[in-house]
């Protein structure tokens, strides 16, 4: 194993020796020597007379802090910080189409745009009292934020962060997704409801589905746009729609997949999020249960579980679809189970250590990588041999986005 | 008794239990206020200020009595998202946590 902290002897010579030239040696070795403090690390991690890509570089969102982490997938590094974000529990971010800029959605209702290159804070506004996700629409042109306090959607012009539209709903909104064709999905806890926002001409059409079911808790839109199915706290089940369709039908799936069983206390809502196409089939975590589900990609039918350490949080598919990583839910989530997609069997189990809590791959899916919150830790993993090839110091991690997300929809 | 029920069991004994009926040792109480913050904080939001649950800040909370709360932290609110955490906590712990939220003051 590679303890690869961002050491200042792997950073080009012209980068440490040049005044102003981004990462300095001195902020280098203040972040290896386990200095956390927000100035550790330099704020400018390309530099600005430093050309660079961004397409392998992303974030680690440090929920505790406020903070972000830039990280360089390449050198398996970090190499910037972020600070001053407000309040980055349950964060998470989308990407401007050119992968320059981070949008930030906070727990507090802030929504922030870094740019990774620079490390500033392009843009920040707070759009609401208590925010729970966002997306950007499929012309990098919108960004929507959910919220729960105090409910609806509200969007935002993605260049200068000026509001676009308010839609309230009256309700804990849920599971915001881009759609194709400028629009925005997204669902309402209370009221069981989904409600299409189509932003093709400038003021918004919504179509409101109702009969989505009860307290649906997440949602994800599948890789071509078309599905949008939502989990269902209140029900035994999950509910599917065609966005091809006009308009859509709710089609309830997997309908009493516990069987009649009481399902056990729910410690962490399952996330629906990591959606991928394994083979033929798809995997969802089962909420209450632990056990993944697996569901027939045409039909939308169950056609297996496979049981799990413990209550599934996410259940991502490595890209390609070859293996599906699992994490789970207080107090057993230490633990990270590899099931094989062909065989639906748990190949591998790891203990990357205290509260995972999220995992990312690499665009092609070589590596992955591991939040270990309350290690304070980032670990990288290959996904053939399951070797630990770095450990990336953080201050109580959580979500990890790489920019190759600037490409997927409904992330 | 199933696999994830054995780990549970072990994860909790390896925790720092009460002392006496009533109170908490200092390091359970460490381990409670991480719970609070980190895994209440997975709904209730990490400034308890609230998100799919509601605000559980002392000045929300003022005036519940802290049996009633510490009830609802064992037994959880039939009907919502709110758990019981009667599996993973003792009644101590959960009337620590109760006095807990009544009495932190948050920004």
């Amino acid at each position: 194993m590679d303890r690869r902290l961002p050491a200042a002897d792997r950073a080009p010579v012209s980068r440490t020796s040049r005044p102003g030239g981004g990462l300095t040696r001195r902020s280098a070795l203040g972040l290896a020597a386990g200095a956390l403090a927000a100035p550790a690390l330099a704020a400018s991690p390309g530099g600005a007379d430093t050309l660079r890509g961004t397409g392998a570089l992303g974030v680690v969102v440090e929920r505790a802090t406020g903070s972000l982490v830039i990280v360089d997938q390449i050198a398996r590094a970090a190499i910037g910080r972020v600070t001053e974000l407000g309040d980055l529990s349950h964060a998470s971010v989308v990407y401007s189409p050119d992968q320059r800029f981070a949008y930030v959605f906070g727990r507090d209702g802030g929504l922030s745009k870094v740019d990774i290159l620079t490390g500033a804070i392009a843009a920040r506004v707070i759009q609401s009292g208590n925010a729970i996700g966002g997306a950007i629409s499929d012309d990098g042109r919108l960004v929507a934020v959910s919220n729960y306090e105090p409910g609806g959607v509200r969007v935002f012009d993605a260049e200068t962060l000026a509001p676009v539209a308010d839609i309230p709903t009256g309700s804990k909104t849920i599971g915001l997704v881009d759609a194709p064709g400028r629009r925005f999905v997204f669902s309402l806890w209370d009221a069981g409801e989904t409600w299409i926002a189509d932003f093709a001409s400038s003021a918004p059409a919504i179509t409101r589905i109702e009969g989505m079911g009860k307290n649906p808790y997440d949602a994800l839109i599948t890789g071509d746009g078309r599905r949008y199915i939502t989990g269902l706290f209140g029900e035994d089940g999950l509910t599917a729609l065609d966005l091809w369709e006009s308009p859509p039908a709710p089609r309830r799936i997997l309908s009493g997949y516990g069987r009649g069983e009481e399902p056990l206390p729910v410690y962490k809502m399952p996330h629906l999020e990591g959606w991928a196409l394994a083979g033929e089939r798809f995997v969802l975590p089962a909420i209450g249960r632990h056990e993944v589900l697996w569901v027939d990609a045409r039909s939308l039918e169950e056609v297996g579980r496979t049981a799990t350490h413990g209550q599934p949080v996410f259940a991502v598919a490595r890209p390609g679809g070859r293996q599906v990583w699992v994490n789970f839910a207080h107090p057993l989530n230490d633990t990270v189970q590899v099931i094989d997609s062909a065989s639906g069997e748990v190949v591998h189990t790891l203990n990357p250590g205290p509260a995972v809590l999220h995992m990312e791959f690499t665009a092609r899916g070589h590596e992955v990588w591991v939040s270990v919150r309350d290690a304070g830790r980032v670990d990288v993993y290959d996904t053939g041999t399951f070797e630990k090839r770095a450990e990336i110091a953080a201050e109580s991690p959580s979500g990890i986005f790489f920019t190759a997300r600037a490409h997927r929809m409904g992330l | 008794m199933p696999d994830w029920l054995a780990r549970l069991a072990l994860a909790l004994a390896a925790l720092p239990c009460a002392a006496m009926a009533g109170e908490v040792s200092p390091e359970r109480a460490a381990a409670l206020e991480r719970l609070v913050v980190q895994d209440c904080g997975s709904c209730h939001g990490l400034t308890l200020k609230g998100g799919l649950g509601p605000d559980i800040g002392s000045e929300a909370l003022a005036g519940t009595e802290p049996e009633s709360l510490a009830a609802i932290i064992l037994d959880g609110v039939p009907g919502t998202a709110m758990p019981p955490w009667r599996p993973l906590i003792t009644e101590e712990d959960a009337r620590w946590i109760a006095d807990y939220l009544l009495r932190t003051e948050r920004p």
